[in-house]
């Protein structure tokens, strides 16, 4: 993988984000949103928001991850700058890491570093929150790195956003077991290393497995 | 053949200085006298064919580009000169023949990628990035690794100078094709430049300004293949020397039966 490719690209994405800082907050205010919705949706019993609390936290960043995906290749792609990085040295890994890393730091953190805050307006008991932030902090990453592989696959075609959603949500759904269950272990008087454990584990196939697969798809959609 | 004499009375020839001397119209071989540690390879085309969809643009096409030598490409739209570039580029495989830089492949190639500079139709500027920050991006992610002093020379060479700080968004086409060719400007060794309409949207100046480093790198041993349809003649002019590859010539659909 080629340093300094990553580093240029992973850089630019963030000065580029920065340039456009309404745009990169439009996640986290859906992520926002779309959870204080459920306590209108389901009524305001705590013992029902208490439970349903960590899979909506979950849910909403799941969403949240996907709808701040499709631009993620197809602004690059439709200016030329996909095709420039693609013929650099050694570059398909190194962008495709780049972009990812990029994405979670715009789009992934804040939702980690928002869902306590959601936790607590849900009514999550305060020894649930940390493991929802870990679980979250573990998660994001994941969806970044699917995220990734989906945005490159339907890079110029249209209705890329829906196809997306629809190719990396069931990719999501072990994540989304693991991430929600640790708050839920804890709420049940269990430990939440397992559900953790199993979440690390997944990134680390994700970390593994997505980039070059996301590479080889963005070297299809160029040709 | 008959261009380079026939527009002898051009204004633009005043810019002929900067072409290399021992440059003829007759004689392909490198203007380099400059003893490069390991020469250029030449890129050769073998037998290529290129399809697009379920049509066959050329086939049973060859050609070599030797170091120091600038090949004109050109057809009618629609005859496959991108095609063709990006095939050369390597980001799409032949249908059929093979494309070597030296003897390997130009496709997945690591040298190859070191010592090519593809300028698409495309710039590749992002509108929120300053001048200075897409070209050392660019610059950067090529393995050029030019500090901001050699960055600011570029732009100023190709007429930048002032719009350093000028986000692309607020850039004329001309200006903004002015710094995707910026990119040649900080060359310093002997690369494969291909060139996709580089004269596109670019005034008198910028087309001298181009030609000049057209023959600055040809001059260091530096091959050059470009498509280039409305100014046809100045290239012809700046770039004695230079052949013609016509994709008109080339069999269509001969391929297809065989």
């Amino acid at each position: 993988m080629n340093g300094a490719v990553f580093l240029a690209v992973y850089l630019r994405d963030l000065r580029l984000a920065w340039r456009r800082r309404t745009e990169a907050l439009l996640p986290v205010a859906f992520f926002l949103v779309a959870a204080s919705l459920f306590p209108l949706g389901v009524g305001p019993d705590p013992q029902v928001l208490k439970l349903i609390a960590p899979g909506v936290v979950w849910v909403c960043a799941l969403l949240a991850a996907m709808l701040s995906m499709p631009p993620l290749y197809a602004a690059d792609h439709a200016d030329g700058s996909l095709e420039q990085l693609l013929l650099a040295r050694d570059a398909g890994l190194a962008v495709a890491a780049a972009k990812a890393a990029g994405h979670w730091t715009i789009s992934g953190a804040p939702l980690v570093v928002g869902a306590p805050l959601l936790g607590l307006l849900l009514g999550l008991p305060s020894e649930e929150l940390p493991v929802l932030f870990v679980s979250l902090l573990l998660g994001t990453p994941i969806l970044s790195l699917l995220g990734g592989v989906g945005a490159a696959l339907t890079l110029g075609l249209r209705s890329a956003g829906m196809l997306i959603v629809l190719i990396v949500l069931p990719l999501a759904i072990p994540a989304l077991i693991f991430g929600a269950g640790a708050a839920a272990a804890v709420d049940a008087g269990q430990s939440a290393s397992p559900h953790l454990s199993l979440l690390g584990a997944l990134l680390i196939a994700c970390l593994l497995g997505a980039p070059p697969a996301t590479a080889a798809a963005l070297r299809i959609a160029v040709e | 053949m008959s261009g380079p004499t026939s527009i002898l009375t051009r204004p633009c020839l005043r810019h002929r200085p900067d072409r290399p001397m021992n440059s003829s119209p007759l004689n392909g071989l490198p203007a380099a006298t400059t003893a490069s540690p390991s020469p250029l390879p030449s890129l050769r085309l073998l037998d290529v064919a290129c399809r697009r969809g379920d049509r066959l643009l050329f086939s049973g096409l060859n050609e070599t580009l030797a170091s120091g030598e600038l090949l004109w490409l050109r057809g009618d739209n629609g005859r496959g000169k991108t095609s063709l570039l990006r095939l050369v580029a390597g980001l799409a495989a032949p249908e059929r023949g093979q494309i070597l830089w030296g003897d390997a492949p130009t496709r997945r190639n690591e040298r190859f990628a070191g010592e090519l500079v593809y300028i698409a139709h495309a710039n590749a500027l992002k509108d929120d990035l300053t001048a200075t920050e897409s070209l050392a991006f660019l610059a950067r992610v090529h393995g050029r690794d030019a500090g901001a002093p050699a960055i600011r020379a570029a732009l100023a060479r190709l007429g930048l100078a002032g719009r350093e700080r000028t986000p692309a968004r607020s850039l004329s086409q001309g200006l903004r094709r002015r710094v995707a060719l910026a990119r040649l400007a900080l060359e310093t060794t002997p690369a494969l430049w291909v060139l996709d309409e580089p004269f596109d949207a670019l005034d008198v100046a910028g087309t001298a300004t181009l030609h000049a480093l057209l023959a600055a790198h040809r001059a260091r041993g530096g091959s050059v293949l470009l498509t280039s349809h409305h100014l046809h003649l100045d290239v012809a002019a700046a770039s004695a020397g230079f052949r013609v590859l016509d994709l008109d010539l080339l069999p269509r659909d001969a391929g297809a039966l065989a």
